[in-house]
């Protein structure tokens, strides 16, 4: 059990897949606008990751090692479809704010890292557990970050006014202010994880 | 880890006359002249704009020179206060107080301490905080004076944004007499300070003459209608074209070291000034594209270099 705890708490901080690998940034940078994209994304995200981690690790020994990218690919694309589908239907706004983003989970580093780093060579229960804290890393990284974009760049926390006479500062909805603060954030996890 | 005790101050180490602080001085004094002739112009909040942002920037550089436990006494060699000094240039008269403490702060800090402080910075750190607040707020960045003495002097575009609605003679955008920013309205003096620097040695001709050169030949061919018909005195004398030639694009730390990279870094600079003029969707383009040739100095440098003799 406590080995089990360990898998998911690396994703959450020792290996953070934000701060501490820098991987899937494109989606982070493009959804982290406002709290309740990064939230959707971050959820979908973990969804994704999870289903794949189970699914390749049970059939890991059955998977070719030459043609294993291709079949992960594949596993990744029915869970993104199924999260695609389901949020068209139970959370129209959500999808059409995520746009793009959504089916391009498909191709996020994470997902397709942890399948070949991970579940291809572990068991299902741990890659259960470190899909979970990998998809939960990614989650409270793009929470941290969406929320400070949010209050900078458009004076709200989830859509709500924060002070009134802030005058927002445009830069940080835009691109640069996404790479600034996930520049910063990284600096300052480096920095107090060094002490 | 750093040692607390000892400060190596920025280049240069060679012993000369010449110290990082006088050339710093040097600099700020010939600046001057400009930045009276704004505030002359322009009114009294003007001055305010400008000394609020050399707080700002000295202050900040005091802060962040302690967190990095380095000796706040650095703050004397006078690079913070031409940092404040070049960013209100940038602004317009007439801003909120809170741009420029915003923009020096922003200057100090990611333009510069986040590098390692002075000559570690890869962006000129007030092209950086202009380039923060010119995205971040655009209204309050284009919105422009006239000068004091105009009839509606409530607010106005800079010449270059309403080409052809209104003609101004060569010699009011000569002497200044004209919206715009702070610093860069009056050439005239502007030219007194680049000469200033330009006589003492302190920047050589071969940025700027070739910035202002390849502005000059691109709009004299593509600014106006039909090839070779473009007004090319009026783009050299509307915007910041002097004030980013002379005065930023020539930044030590953010230029190339030899001649033949100054001037490729110079074409760079015209170059894409004249298309962000001409075609973007910005009116002025001078601080964007020297920002853009700071990114690509080491790739210039790399290519420039000089070759060791015998070689």
């Amino acid at each position: 059990m406590k080995k089990l705890l360990q898998e998911f708490s690396k994703g959450v901080f020792a290996e953070n897949p934000t701060f501490r690998l820098a991987l899937g940034l494109c989606p982070t940078l493009a959804v982290s606008t406002s709290v309740i994209n990064g939230f959707g994304m971050g959820v979908a995200a973990t969804f994704v990751i999870v289903g794949s981690n189970v699914i390749v690790s049970a059939i890991r020994n059955l998977i070719p090692g030459k043609i294993r990218i291709p079949c992960f690919i594949v596993i990744i694309a029915t869970f993104v479809t199924i999260v695609e589908l389901m949020m068209k239907a139970y959370f129209p706004v959500l999808s059409n704010s995520l746009g793009i983003f959504v089916p391009l989970i498909v191709v996020n580093c994470i997902v397709l890292g942890r399948a070949e780093a991970f579940a291809s060579r572990h068991g299902m229960v741990k890659s259960v557990f470190d899909g979970l804290g990998m998809g939960v890393g990614f989650t409270i990284a793009l929470v941290i970050i969406s929320s400070i974009r949010e209050l900078l760049g458009n004076g709200t926390v989830l859509g709500l006014i924060v002070a009134k006479g802030f005058e927002p500062a445009l830069l940080f909805i835009l691109a640069p202010g996404a790479l600034l603060i996930i520049g910063l954030l990284i600096g300052l996890v480096n920095y107090v994880s060094e002490r | 880890m750093l040692n607390k005790d000892i400060t190596v101050s920025s280049a240069p180490h060679i012993r000369s006359g010449m110290k990082t602080r006088k050339i710093m001085y040097i600099v700020i004094c010939s600046l001057l002249p400009a930045g009276m002739a704004g505030v002359y112009i322009f009114g009294l909040s003007s001055l305010k704009v400008i000394l609020i942002s050399i707080i700002a920037c000295v202050l900040s550089e005091v802060i962040f020179l302690m967190l990095r436990n380095k000796d706040p006494k650095t703050v004397l060699d006078g690079s913070a206060i031409l940092t404040g000094l070049l960013l209100a240039y940038n602004l317009p008269p007439e801003v909120p107080f809170w741009i420029p403490i915003v923009g020096g702060v922003v200057s100090i800090m990611l333009g510069k301490q986040i590098f390692g402080g002075l000559g570690h910075n890869i962006f000129n750190p007030a092209l950086v905080g202009r380039a923060f607040l010119q995205i971040s707020w655009p209204v309050y960045m284009t919105t422009w004076k006239n000068p004091r003495w105009a009839l509606d002097a409530v607010s106005s575009a800079t010449p270059l944004a309403r080409e052809g609605s209104k003609s101004f003679t060569y010699m009011d955008l000569f002497l200044g007499n004209h919206g715009g920013c702070i610093g860069e309205v009056c050439v005239a003096l502007l030219l007194v300070g680049a000469a200033i620097l330009l006589f003492t040695n302190i920047i050589s001709f071969h940025i700027p003459a070739s910035f202002i050169g390849t502005v000059m030949f691109l709009i004299w061919v593509f600014g106006g209608k039909g090839f070779f018909r473009g007004d090319f005195m009026f783009h050299l004398l509307a915007g910041g074209l002097v004030l980013g030639a002379f005065f930023m694009a020539t930044d030590y730390v953010t230029r190339p070291l030899t001649k033949k990279g100054k001037i490729i870094f110079g074409i760079g600079c015209g170059v894409l000034t004249v298309v962000i003029r001409l075609k973007g969707s910005y009116p002025e383009g001078v601080s964007y594209a020297i920002l853009f040739m700071n990114a690509v100095v080491p790739l210039i440098d790399r290519y420039t270099k000089t070759k060791v003799y015998g070689t």
